[in-house]
């Protein structure tokens, strides 16, 4: 069956993945998206009802270590990284 | 024989007995990056002062006998995905490009106290994305046997750099076969752990339950050497492992009598380039010959792997990389109306084409409504494709077959239709989502010149029966060139 990514689902996912894409490039990812996933359904060919979803090859469980401090204090190399800082902070734009 | 061929493990020797030393070696290699790396451009950056800074301290260190490691005062180079303090990190991404971690990546620290020299930051598809390293924001790595034809990828500036000799070996991060992959284009050894046996921690996360550092070196000796120095157990990376058996070079015995190893039909069907198959089944041949034990078998679900990586991966990935949001570190659009434009003009700026590509997928395939349909369909497939290997792993002790379909495309041939490029990932993208060890080793070359690679996988935890049967080939491989030159001579 054809995947068929209305411009609805494109805006969408668009908002979710925090992109903005131009006209043509909306209608590229459209189709891209679409072949994908027509190629992902190959997956429904198999029966999986009674198949556990595996996320980890091993059993992974939660690692608790105690609350300390090993690292040292790199306040200012981290802000280096930062587009905009001021006064020892990440400097963001008015968000209201 | 120039300085720059030798194997790292001859060269720690030779810096040991005092015939070299660690800032020689690096300042050859360093020379030998300025004379070859404008063709191939197989480094993002170059830290000539601070190798030779390191140089000198290691050189220190070894002279003082504080240094007595087989990686003591040897350079290597990094895939640009691994965090080093102080050092630019780009992902070969523009979202990164002034980025400078703050701290180092565990599997780095553990080269570097055993006295590893860093040369610099190879290029590599942008955050791992892709087979060809084309998708780099930092232009393409030409292949060192064919500069018109692509090293592979993602993991393609280091698979270059040591077959160039531009480095004497170098790290490549694995999700769906970029370490193999590469490996097997550029005609060097390269491996892909156990998931877990290398920790992850500073390694800037693709697909995190499929990621795995390895080595990428110029022979199975380097390989098992630098295994055994990465291997570790790390409280920071919440899937590291507790392993007692990473003493990798006690696997580098000439001896595989007995040893079960089954070829998949499935791996040598339509697709699949005759000459690659001939070389691969040649060594298998070689194998055979050296007593082991060499039969053809049903993988079964193989063609599954590629929809089910790709769901998972870009799934991960769409989570992974929401962090890069132009506020902490790495690029910010100029202009823009508020936060949430702000955001979506950094990031789309900022990442390329196949990167926006997957993260869609991902965020889709996550969205509600679909998350059954695709992501938890395709969690619930791996676990079949796991079953399929275990049940393969109760007949033999390793599967056999090639790393890639073909040898290494030309240069801009493949990013033009995506899943073609996908396709390619074939023989090597299961072995992440089951999470096995895998090695790709050199196994001749096309008619064309360009190097054939021969994998060979194992279950978890199996990597020495892997090196043990990759090192017997090798040395069989060896001989027998020694054998033609003699006779020739």
């Amino acid at each position: 069956m054809a995947n068929i990514i209305s411009d609805e689902t494109i805006e969408y996912v668009g908002i979710l993945a925090k992109l903005e894409l131009s006209g043509q490039q909306k209608e590229q990812a459209k189709k891209d998206m679409g072949r994908m996933l027509d190629y992902i359904d190959k997956l429904s060919e198999l029966d999986t009802a009674d198949v556990e979803p595996m996320s980890h090859v091993f059993p992974v469980q939660n690692v608790f270590r105690e609350d300390v401090v090993t690292n040292g204090d790199t306040r200012e190399q981290l802000l280096a990284n930062a587009p905009e800082e001021k006064d020892g902070m990440f400097m963001v734009p008015k968000t209201f | 024989m120039s300085i720059t061929e030798m194997t790292a493990a001859s060269l720690a020797v030779a810096i040991r007995e005092g015939k070299t030393t660690a800032v020689e070696a690096a300042e050859a290699m360093l020379a030998r990056i300025e004379e070859k790396d404008k063709e191939l451009n197989c480094y993002v950056t170059v830290d000539k002062e601070g190798a030779l800074r390191q140089a000198a301290k290691v050189q220190e260190k070894i002279e003082k006998g504080e240094l007595t490691g087989p990686l003591a005062g040897v350079p290597v180079a990094l895939k640009d995905n691994l965090c080093t303090a102080g050092l630019l990190t780009t992902c070969a991404s523009r979202i990164l490009y002034n980025f400078v971690p703050t701290y180092t990546a565990e599997a780095v620290i553990n080269l570097q106290k055993a006295g590893a020299v860093i040369l610099g930051k190879t290029n590599m598809d942008e955050f791992a994305m892709g087979s060809t390293t084309e998708t780099s924001a930092y232009g393409v790595t030409r292949n060192p046997h064919n500069t018109d034809h692509v090293p592979g990828g993602s993991s393609g500036g280091s698979a270059a750099a040591v077959a160039a000799g531009e480095c004497f070996y170098a790290l490549g991060s694995d999700t769906g076969g970029s370490i193999r992959q590469p490996a097997s284009y550029c005609g060097v050894v390269g491996m892909k752990p156990t998931y877990g046996t290398v920790s992850r921690y500073g390694l800037v996360a693709y697909g995190s339950s499929l990621d795995q550092i390895g080595p990428l070196t110029k022979d199975v000796r380097d390989c098992a050497v630098v295994l055994e120095t990465l291997a570790s157990h790390d409280d920071k990376d919440s899937t590291s492992l507790v392993r007692e058996d990473t003493d990798f070079t006690s696997a580098l015995v000439e001896d595989v009598k007995g040893l079960r190893i089954g070829i998949p039909n499935d791996y040598l069907g339509e697709g699949l380039d005759e000459e690659v198959k001939a070389a691969v089944l040649k060594a298998a041949g070689v194998l055979e010959e050296k007593g082991a034990a060499v039969e053809r078998f049903d993988l079964s679900l193989v063609e599954y792997a590629i929809p089910a990586y790709y769901t998972i991966a870009a799934a991960e990935a769409s989570s992974n990389l929401e962090r890069f949001d132009g506020i902490k570190y790495g690029y910010r659009t100029k202009e823009y109306a508020g936060l949430h434009n702000m955001y979506k003009k950094s990031r789309s700026e900022g990442f390329g084409e196949e990167v926006k590509r997957r993260i869609m997928l991902g965020s889709f395939v996550l969205s509600s409504g679909y998350y059954d349909a695709y992501y938890l369909k395709a969690l619930r497939v791996k676990a079949l494709i796991k079953k399929a290997f275990d049940e393969a792993f109760a007949k033999y002790d390793m599967i056999l077959g090639p790393v890639a379909p073909t040898t290494a495309p030309k240069l801009g041939e493949s990013l033009a239709d995506p899943l073609k490029m996908y396709l390619g990932d074939i023989y090597t993208i299961a072995v992440n989502l089951a999470g096995l060890p895998g090695i790709s080793v050199p196994c001749g070359q096309d008619s064309k010149g360009l190097p054939i690679g021969m994998q060979l996988i194992g279950d978890c935890f199996q990597e020495k029966k892997l090196l043990r049967a990759a090192y017997t080939y090798e040395q069989y491989e060896k001989n027998s060139r020694n054998a033609d030159i003699h006779r020739m001579g």
